[in-house]
């Protein structure tokens, strides 16, 4: 809501210095959060100038500019005239102008222009005639402002103006608007009425309603008006109640809006179109009331308010024809009510506009629609207006007939036109007054933590607005609460203390720390994340975060199969980009667009992860949505708990580029799959589980690169492998790019964070290595588990350490060598019982894969 | 494996070893006078010595010094030699003849231990100095990775919760609509319902949205722990923004919530202004200031003074000249949500408030675009440590 500061202080007493900073600062400490500050931009001085001498000069160019002598009084500081070269041509000497002198200031679209004397055209320009475009006060750049011309000569013979005279107040442009945040609970702060209200608040600055005009009484002769909802909204409430109807006949329509109304207007954001719509957007503006002006020729038989009808439509005034629904309510008019004028509260249609020039009568509309139903027309059509936004917070069903009233006001004093006493003010509210609210007077207290005594609440409640009464005996300390007609927000007791506390100002609320029961702090699962980011930082590598929305076509990417689950992604109906529609079912579907990003940066040796949740949607039931204000019962809180997919924890690395770096200490080292392999590894590590290894063939991963980590009992934990050669060319990334990606949640599960010690033995070790030729298929990781199984409790730790494959044995054939530790708790191993538990162990190697000790 | 003695350079060696392999030159001789013996005359001893200190002292590394120990404290050195004269002499002669040399060898064998000494400390020291890097330079051998400036802000906000006995909740981002809106009195004509920029999944009808805020964790909270509650939720959160400097569609949050009797207003501002603290130290002006929640009443936001221009500037992009950016929302917790989550709203009362976690990192480190947390830069990480 934009507030001209001229246009508040006609409704609320402003200190005669204020400014509009302390305007948004009192506003703010009330709940009217500060959007910014509008100023004009221009800066003085700006004055009044004569043009004393004119001479044209065509210029080689074609155009013809005046080399102008202008008198300017003393505002340039010697009295002398002031030569200007001006480039239009609609003034003669002897007429008054607006000149800039140099420092001044003038607003641009490429920020402030600061004035100064400059050559041009052979002569040295010492200022500007400006036009009204320049001064940001119009549109029309045709030629510069000739005072009388925009004034009227009138105005400028009463403010008598001479050479000299300061024009930034003259002007207007020292005006202020202040733009404040109205919060959807107030609808009546989009009024200047509500703001100065607000204000008067917020400072005890005296308040004047400008809705407290005389008004004229309704009349049973009035243009006929029937409300005739049928199908009230959620069966109840009325889409209407309350309409008032006025007619002014004998308008001149083509007639200006007044410069101040227009300038309001405009200060206002609202752009003047023509006086009788400009004077019902001025009424709404002042009084929060939305009014609508129909042509009164066009209509024919009585207005009706009522829903619409299977297959009707409305063309309506942004030229979209809409299909409308029977929970749309309309003006129409007719017996029957066949002709569709608006969408009530929302947008009118062609049918029944005023039209300057033609239109000489109007029907002003002033009607009170129910919140709901407005809000449901305009989100069901897309259709925001200034009217739409005002009845879905709620209008003031007492404010409707001075609406009414000011519009008629306006219209016959700037359109010369005449009331017509007979007056429609269809009023079907069920009662005038809001339903009172119970309030106990210590509850502010309660609440808030300030100590308000009874009569300080009652004071604020009557401030602003409400009644206050004092309950019967039977309650003592309570009072009944009826709120103003302007604040249908205020609904419950909480609602009340809202408003004492606010009016009272919240920077009253000490601060008190509270004393928490106790927790039990960090779960273990939220510090194995932790523990899992700080190793892999730790390793190198950089943690980022990637916005989890995914298009099919990164799947093909990925070389995901026609028929993979991981292609079965949940699908946003709204989603920001329709490339990119569905969330992500793995990490590695949106982390290699960072490694991508970070290359064609320049940053080429990059491993990165990311730990966060993916979508798995694995059923399609829908969840139930019951209202509000209710427990649901536990089948029902089931049902929705159930049906939220499943979004569990993954980790996922991508790295390219050097693992070790070159430099001056030495050569570098690419990463390869064995990093990723390790650093998936040492995930599981971290959190203490132990897994094991398969050979595994996974998109989007090389199909002879790629690990599957298990738990001992064979769950999946995850995968790591250098990425297919082919998804590496799709996604862009260099070739060897390495990656994994890993269920968090099943190693979280998996890890006993109270795992026990066993004895340390200090007994020597013993080592044994042993070479073993085993054919090619064999893998080095089930060879090993075969010699771990083989060798019994003895054995300490095992390791492969190098591998063989060429010429000293078969083609087919691999040579693995393993060192392997023996130690025993109790005693020195001899070296018989070495020798054992190693033949053992390399026994058990060539029963399970034909293994032969070289 | 054998070691390679090193003894050679010991001082004292020749007195213990080798004697076996030493070849006879005189037998006992009864007849001759011991000063005859010319060898064994004092003017020769101190000759010997003499030469074998001028030769010590003129060692200028342990090589040299090798050879001038084998040359006069050797098996073949003129003192050795006269030694074994010693045993040719009358026996009223020896003892006499053996106090002198025995003093001269110890005055020999005491200056070259001091010689050796001397060098090798020469030696060690030349050694550290011929040793010598310039470590000057970087090491990026294998630079350090980093966190994420997001998730350790939201975890040092979280052990900030944790610190004053609250414990850490969490919700999924893929959310029910109930849980997002209506259990937080969000109903659905509720125009604030409208003012989230939601995305919905689809189907329309099938009850979920991508979460706008942390709040819904608020209700499962209430349902699952029960009162009374302090928890708070570090999480995730999307809104249908496009990405610029100031808004994210996925972003997070921090929210808080604590049920309990007796609990005011008063106590949410103790709360922030601990949090406050925590996160930004002192020196933060902040202020709170009515506002609108559907799940709070009554409600408040959280300011605090624009880090950029502080105020100055009525042209700062950052807070839009308002010198205020906002922190945070909260109030006390509505009666709809303790009723929708079955909490008896006339015996408990509670508050909540919700943060933006890009938000406080953008305070706390002079961030003024969105974009450079969201694009995974590492040229962004590296200029963080990891604790921040």
């Amino acid at each position: 809501m934009r507030v001209p500061v001229d246009w508040l202080g006609e409704y609320v007493e402003l200190p005669e210095d204020v400014t509009g900073e302390q305007i948004a600062a009192d506003l703010v400490a009330v709940g009217l959060e500060e959007e910014g500050l509008h100023t004009s931009g221009v800066g003085g001085p700006l004055v009044v100038g004569r043009v004393l001498e004119k001479h044209p000069e065509p210029q080689k160019n074609g155009k013809v500019i005046n080399w102008c002598q202008v008198d300017v009084g003393d505002a340039n500081g010697s009295g002398e005239p002031q030569g200007i070269v001006c480039g239009a041509h609609n003034f003669e000497p002897g007429d008054l102008v607006a000149v800039i002198l140099p420092g001044g200031v003038l607003p641009t679209p490429q920020g402030p222009l600061t004035i100064s004397a400059r050559k041009t055209y052979g002569h040295v320009s010492a200022g500007m005639i400006c036009s009204v475009r320049e001064l940001g006060i119009g549109d029309d750049h045709e030629g510069i402002i000739v005072l009388p011309r925009l004034l009227g000569a009138d105005r400028v013979e009463q403010l008598g103006l001479t050479p000299g005279d300061d024009l930034v107040g003259v002007l207007g442009l020292d005006r202020e608007v202040v733009e404040v945040n109205v919060t959807p609970d107030r609808g009546y702060c989009f009024s200047i009425r509500g703001i100065a209200r607000e204000y008067s608040h917020s400072t005890g600055a005296p308040y004047r309603d400008p809705a407290d005009l005389p008004v004229d009484p309704a009349t049973d002769d009035g243009y006929a008006v029937e409300l005739r909802d049928e199908h009230p909204r959620d069966g109840e409430v009325a889409g209407c109640d309350r309409y008032v109807a006025r007619v002014v006949r004998g308008i001149d329509l083509t007639r200006q809006t007044p410069e101040w109304m227009a300038r309001r207007l405009t200060e206002a954001g609202m752009r003047p179109i023509g006086l009788a719509v400009d004077v019902t957007n001025y009424v709404m503006l002042a009084l929060g009331q939305p009014l609508h002006a129909f042509d009164l020729a066009t209509l024919d038989g009585p207005i009706v308010v009522r829903r619409a009808r299977a297959g009707e439509r409305l063309r309506t005034l942004d030229d979209v024809d809409r299909e409308l629904d029977p929970e749309d309510l309309l003006i129409t008019c007719g017996p029957d009510g066949e002709r569709v004028l608006a969408l009530a509260g929302v947008m009118g249609g062609e049918d029944g506009e005023v039209t300057p020039g033609e239109t000489t009568d109007v029907l002003i509309e002033s009607a009170h629609f129910d919140a709901r139903t407005v809000a449901r027309t305009s989100r069901r059509h897309k259709l925001s207006s200034e009217a739409a936004k005002r009845f879905e917070r709620g209008v003031d069903p007492a404010v409707t007939a001075a609406a009414a009233q000011l519009a008629v006001d306006l219209l016959v004093e700037h359109g010369g036109g005449t009331a017509d006493p007979a007056i429609t003010d269809r009023d079907e509210r069920a009662s005038t007054a809001m339903p009172s609210i119970l309030l106990d007077l210590g509850m502010p207290t309660d609440y808030v933590g300030v100590d308000y005594s009874p009569e300080r609440v009652v004071e604020v409640l009557r401030m602003i607005g409400c009644e206050v009464t004092p309950e019967d005996e039977t309650l003592p300390g309570t009072v009944s609460v009826v709120p103003p007609t302007w604040r249908p927000d205020l609904t419950d007791a909480p609602t009340l203390v809202e408003e004492v506390a606010r009016i009272d100002g919240y920077d009253k609320i000490p601060s008190v720390v509270p004393r928490a029961t106790g927790g039990r702090g960090l779960t273990h699962a939220q510090r194995s994340r932790r523990a899992v980011a700080g190793a892999l930082a730790g390793q190198g590598l950089q943690e980022v975060l990637t916005y989890p929305f995914v298009g099919a076509t990164r799947f093909d990417e990925l070389g995901l199969a026609a028929d993979d689950p991981r292609r079965a992604a949940l699908r946003l109906a709204n989603p920001l980009s329709d490339e990119a529609p569905l969330m992500r079912t793995e990490l590695l579907q949106t982390l290699p667009e960072v490694l991508r990003r970070n290359i064609s940066r320049g940053s080429r040796d990059v491993a990165l992860f990311e730990i966060d949740t993916v979508t798995l949607p694995d059923h399609s039931a829908s969840a139930p949505v019951p209202d509000v204000g209710q427990r649901p019962d536990d089948a029902t809180l089931e049902a929705i708990r159930a049906a939220v997919p499943g979004q569990p924890w993954h980790v996922a690395v991508v790295a390219a580029g050097l693992a070790d770096r070159a430099g001056w200490w030495g050569s570098g080292r690419h990463v390869d799959v064995t990093d990723v392999a390790a650093w998936a590894h040492s995930v599981a590590d971290t959190l203490g589980v132990r897994v094991r290894r398969r050979q595994a063939e996974r998109a989007p991963f090389h199909p002879g690169r790629c690990v599957e980590l298990t738990l001992d009992d064979g769950t999946t934990v995850g995968w790591a492998g250098e990425l297919h050669p082919k998804v590496n060319q799709r996604l862009g990334l260099p070739e060897r790019t390495s990656a994994a990606e890993l269920d968090l949640e099943v190693l979280v599960r998996a890890s006993d964070h109270r795992s026990q010690v066993t004895h340390l033995s200090t007994h020597p070790v013993a080592a044994s290595d042993v070479a073993l030729v085993v054919p090619l298929s064999a893998r080095y990781g089930e060879v090993e588990e075969s010699l771990r199984a083989g060798a019994g409790a003895l054995l300490e730790s095992i390791a492969l350490f190098d591998v063989y494959v060429g010429d000293q044995i078969g083609d087919d054939q691999q040579s693995l060598a393993f060192r392997m530790h023996f130690r025993a708790p109790d005693r020195t191993l001899t070296t018989e019982e070495v020798n054992a538990a190693r033949d053992a162990a390399v026994a058990r190697a060539a029963r399970d894969h034909g293994a032969v000790q070289r | 494996m054998t070691a390679k003695v090193r003894g050679q350079d010991k001082p004292g060696r020749d007195r213990c070893g080798g004697v076996p392999r030493l070849a006879q030159v005189s037998g006992p001789n009864t007849n001759y006078d011991p000063v005859e013996v010319a060898a064994l005359a004092p003017e020769a001893v101190e000759a010997d010595v003499a030469a074998a200190l001028s030769a010590v002292a003129a060692a200028s590394d342990l090589e040299q010094l090798k050879a001038a120990r084998l040359a006069h404290a050797g098996e073949r050195s003129p003192l050795a030699l006269a030694n074994r004269e010693i045993g040719a002499l009358p026996p009223s002669a020896k003892a006499e003849a053996g106090k002198r040399v025995g003093q001269a060898r110890g005055r020999v064998s005491q200056a070259l231990a001091a010689r050796q000494a001397e060098l090798e400390a020469e030696r060690d020291e030349r050694i550290l100095v011929e040793e010598a890097m310039d470590l000057t330079a970087v090491p990026a051998r294998r630079p350090l990775g980093r966190r994420h400036v997001l998730t350790v802000t939201a975890e040092r906000m979280a052990d900030a919760m944790v610190g004053m006995g609250w414990e850490i909740a969490e919700g999924p981002g893929v959310e029910a609509e109930w849980f997002n809106f209506d259990a937080l009195n969000f109903d659905k004509d509720h125009p604030a319902r409208q003012m989230q920029d939601t995305f919905f999944v689809d189907p329309a009808d099938a009850g979920l949205v991508l979460r706008t805020h942390t709040s819904p964790v608020q209700a499962r909270s209430l349902l699952e722990r029960g009162v009374p509650l302090y928890v708070a939720v570090p999480g995730k959160t999307f809104r249908t923004d496009e990405l610029d400097a100031t808004h994210t569609p996925v972003f997070h949050q921090l929210e808080g919530l604590a049920v309990d009797e007796g609990l005011t207003m008063a106590h949410l501002k103790g709360t922030l202004d601990r949090l406050a603290e925590a996160m930004f130290g002192e020196g933060i002006v902040s202020r709170l200031r009515p506002a609108y929640f559907p799940f709070t009443e009554p409600s408040a936001e959280m300011d605090f003074q624009c880090f950029v221009c502080r105020g100055e500037d009525a042209g700062c992009r950052t807070c839009g000249g308002t010198g205020w950016i906002e922190w945070g929302g909260c109030g006390m917790v509505n009666h709809n949500v303790l009723i929708a989550c079955g909490v008896d709203p006339d015996r408990y009362q509670g508050f909540a408030f919700g943060m933006g976690v890009e938000r406080t990192a953008m305070f706390r480190h002079g961030i003024t675009d969105m974009r450079e947390m969201i694009e995974g830069d590492v040229r962004f990480n590296a200029q963080f440590g990891m604790e921040i």
